[in-house]
């Protein structure tokens, strides 16, 4: 029978890949990048679409929110798990009120009318039955799909608009999208490269190693180096693992350092973040520490060896996404097209 | 450079035949005093005739590579390097190379380095941009004139930030074969690996490739004490600016107990002449210090301060004194000051952070501890020399509850930090502090959180440099140090092979005087700005 048996599969894959994402976390599995992460989440959240029984809307975005809990709860730190569900929860609101023939603009203008008669509460329960509705849906996943598909090159052609010839570009640890920036413009562009090398995992070699495979100038410094050399750097270009709501950064350790300096030369920061690192948390005031062994450690000590930084939105010059270039202060604008606001809170 | 493997073996034989040539010539014949500065007169005439010409000259030899180059084999051979073709020629050269000391000298010193800042002047001149800035030699700099009038600044650049410029590296060479006494050669130490373009003005030495191993065996111009220290400072095993300025004294110590005085020679003139080659050798081996320049300056006025009637067990007994109470004074002493008046600084219930290993500051941080004030202590280390460490396992010795972070980590646990301790290195006298690299990020990130920023110095460190940036001159360390391994793969292990990438290993860095809210000195507590003040209050003492 086919129907047991699509939910059986349907539910080994949720399963496969929520371990894969405690695994990834816990450094034993293969560390994915991001957009490796946002592709298979939304591949899976497709299948879910394509395989669970639901009948309105109102459930689909049930069983989705339920299963993005659980998914968010297995590696917090990887946001973009929760930022694709958010996405398809808000693509679900959309086709549904498409199909309902209510026009968009009404319904995600929140004007004061609209929140003192409606009294907090969406009158929408998304109960109606439609027949297409899970072609639609589908359809929109998939635009989603090749949308990510197509993020690192976007933001790489976006390149020569932003780095001119004989610059000194810095950037810190190993982010792919920078990389690809840096190759793209390194196509018809002279510049030189200097790559953090981000202590103690030191993926700063890695970048260097292959950035000047491609025939760039790159030196690699230690990370103790950053504010000696900052006096002769024209601009510093970094990748990111979250842009938070607010504009600043969820970014890999020693990126606060970095852009603090920048500050102090009056150095332009450039993040280069493809659209769906956008999530709608707020700073927690918690970090999550990692901690990674590299020495003996005495019986009286503490060592604290944490993964992220976080960056205030006042260091940070511009945002290149794979929609354009924007000011920091632009962010909460984007963030409200991306998801809708009930969906902030899974 | 390739010339560098050859060139060991050619001396070996050259050393041989030149000895045999030298000693039939002056077989238990000494040179008496007039006859030396006789010929150290010719010697005068002729450079001063073929200075031009030999400007000319070397304009066009700046191709090779050869740090010893035989540019000007005709116009100078009391000067002439040991090459193949020069055998011949090199045989007048040690009559007027020993050093001569007489009455006279004290004169012709003079009109000699008169000469020689009118030669540079117009050397200057003539070149475009290569000079930013006046460097201060590590040579003793007579202070004739009272601090009240202002002194014409007529500094040479140091040689260890002109590496760029083949001249200077010419002359280097000139002046390591002068000051040899039986014609064993004191090497160039060549550089290694590539070079980033920014710091192309600097030396970068691979710890593999020690100085000792060029020296020939046995070396009677260095003494075993200095080569052993050379090697120490190379290899990394002294470290720290104390550490060195202290080991370079004791090296001293066992050279002067060590020395006798040559008949028709004034030990005072003597000596400092045998400890110029000590001395270059030591910065060959790692440039000096400022703490050791200093400490330098101030043994060699004390050598030429001896009177000369004075009698050499007396006069060396002397000597060693005046090591024991600098030491003692500058070092022992002003560290139990400052931490005196550090004490007052340190409050229960505080959270101090400290980077890297500064003596002076484990030492303040020691003593607080005995005197039972209550606090905790952050160590923050950085790669590749992970000094922290050293410090962390000083600190959890005597009982100190610590906490290890990497720098990158430093803005994560600032917020929990009420002070931040940092040693120097030296403060120069424009108020810019130099310390290990990472020590202005530090003080970034505190000014950037409102944490009090001190710096612990000795009066020894200042020195009358002046830097805005850290490219102009610092140390270049071995590139290989940033080689690390990390899940079983090492990405750098063939960055030679690889044409555009280059490591960068720098040792120090300055910290602006912004950054810093007390510098804590053996003759109080001081604002950045006052160094200059300071500094001109020694030169009056002196």
């Amino acid at each position: 029978m086919p129907g047991p048996d699509k939910e059986t599969d349907l539910t080994e894959r949720i399963e496969a890949f929520l371990s894969d994402l405690k695994r990834g976390g816990s450094g034993t599995g293969p560390l994915r990048g991001s957009a490796e992460t946002a592709r298979e989440t939304t591949a899976l959240l497709r299948r879910i679409t394509a395989q669970a029984r639901w009948s309105s809307a109102g459930d689909l975005m049930e069983i989705i929110r339920k299963e993005g809990r659980r998914m968010t709860a297995a590696q917090p730190s990887e946001t973009t798990v929760g930022n694709m569900i958010r996405r398809v929860l808000k693509i679900i609101r959309e086709e549904y009120a498409r199909s309902r023939g209510s026009s968009e603009e009404t319904d995600q203008q929140e004007s004061l009318h609209k929140l003192l008669t409606s009294g907090g509460l969406s009158e929408e329960n998304f109960r109606q039955h439609f027949a297409a509705l899970k072609a639609n849906v589908i359809e929109a996943i998939n635009e989603l799909l090749t949308e990510l598909e197509g993020t690192t090159d976007n933001i790489a052609m976006q390149a020569l608009e932003h780095i001119h010839s004989n610059e000194v570009i810095m950037t810190i640890g190993r982010s792919r999208t920078v990389e690809s920036f840096l190759k793209d413009a390194a196509r018809k562009r002279k510049f030189h490269v200097i790559v953090a090398e981000c202590a103690p995992f030191c993926q700063g070699h890695k970048m260097a190693t292959s950035l000047s495979e491609a025939g760039i100038e790159t030196t690699v410094i230690a990370d103790a180096a950053i504010f000696a050399v900052m006096s002769r750097v024209n601009k510093v270009i970094i990748g990111t693992q979250t842009v938070l709501a607010n504009g600043g950064l969820r970014a890999v350790n020693g990126t606060h350092t970095l852009a603090l300096a920048a500050k102090h030369h009056s150095t332009p920061l450039i993040v280069c973040a493809p659209m769906f690192k956008l999530s709608p948390q707020v700073r927690r005031l918690t970090n999550e520490p990692d901690f990674y062994n590299f020495c003996e450690i005495l019986s009286k000590v503490n060592v604290h060896c944490p993964v992220f930084d976080y960056v205030p939105p006042e260091l940070i010059t511009l945002f290149i996404s794979n929609i354009g270039g924007h000011a920091p202060s632009y962010i909460y604008r984007l963030m409200s097209e991306l998801y809708h606001p009930e969906d902030h809170e899974l | 450079s390739r010339f560098s493997d050859i060139q060991p073996a050619l001396f070996c034989n050259l050393f041989i035949a030149v000895l045999h040539i030298f000693a039939r010539q002056t077989e238990g014949k000494e040179l008496t005093k007039e006859e030396k500065q006789r010929l150290r007169k010719e010697k005068k005439q002729q450079k001063k005739s073929k200075e031009k010409k030999d400007e000319k000259a070397s304009q066009e030899s700046e191709k090779e590579k050869k740090p010893v180059s035989s540019a000007s084999p005709a116009s100078q051979p009391p000067t002439q390097p040991i090459t193949p073709k020069a055998v011949p020629t090199l045989v007048p050269v040690p009559a007027s190379e020993t050093p001569a000391p007489a009455d006279k000298p004290a004169k012709s010193k003079a009109e000699m380095k008169a000469e020689r800042r009118a030669r540079q002047e117009a050397e200057r001149a003539s070149k475009q941009g290569k000079k930013g800035e006046v460097g201060q030699q590590a040579a003793p700099g007579k202070p004739k004139a009272p601090p009240s009038e202002l002194q014409p600044v007529v500094k040479r650049l140091p040689e260890h930030v002109q590496v760029d410029n083949p001249e200077v590296l010419k002359k280097l060479a000139k002046k390591l074969e002068r000051q040899q006494v039986s014609y064993r050669y004191i090497p160039l130490r060549s550089d290694y690996g590539y070079k980033v373009s920014l710091f192309s003005h600097l030396h970068q030495y691979s710890r593999k490739a020690p100085l000792t191993q060029q020296l020939s065996i046995p070396s009677t111009v260095i003494h075993p004490a200095i080569v052993r220290l050379g090697l120490q400072y190379s290899q990394g095993i002294v470290a720290g600016s104390n550490a060195r300025s202290v080991a370079l004294l004791h090296a001293f110590k066992q050279v002067i107990r060590d020395y006798t005085t040559p008949p028709n020679e004034e030990l005072s003139r003597d000596l400092v002449n045998k400890l110029k080659p000590y001395i270059s050798f030591l910065n060959q081996c790692r440039p000096l210090s400022a703490s050791m320049g200093n400490a330098i300056k101030y043994i060699k006025k004390e050598i030429s301060n001896i009177p000369s009637q004075c009698k050499e067990e007396e006069a060396k007994s002397k000597l060693l004194n005046c090591i024991d109470r600098y030491i003692d004074e500058k070092i022992n002493l002003a560290a139990k000051a400052i931490a005196k008046s550090s004490i007052e600084k340190i409050s229960d219930g505080d959270v101090i952070l400290v980077y890297g290993c500064s003596s002076l500051v484990n030492h303040i941080l020691c003593e607080a501890f005995e005197k039972n004030r209550k606090f905790r202590v952050i160590v923050v280390d950085s790669r590749p020399r992970l000094e922290g460490r050293e410090a962390l396992r000083r600190l959890v010795q005597r009982g100190i509850s610590c906490t290890y972070v990497l720098i990158s980590a430093v803005s994560y646990i600032l917020p929990e930090v009420s002070k931040v301790f940092l040693g120097a290195h030296a403060l120069l006298a424009n108020g810019y502090v130099m310390s290990r690299v990472g020590t202005s990020q530090i003080a970034l990130v505190a000014k950037a959180f409102n944490v009090p920023v001190l710096v612990c110095c000795e009066t020894y460190k200042f020195c009358e440099r002046v830097q805005t940036d850290s490219f102009v001159s610092n140390e270049l360390d071995d590139p290989d140090d940033l080689i690390v391994t990390r899940k079983g793969k090492t990405q750098l292990e063939h960055w030679q092979e690889v044409p555009s990438l280059g490591l960068l290993n720098l040792v120090y860095d300055v910290t602006p005087p912004d950054f810093v809210d007390l510098v804590i000195t053996d003759l109080g507590m001081i604002p950045c700005t006052s160094v200059p003040v300071v500094l001109r209050v020694k030169n009056v003492d002196q």
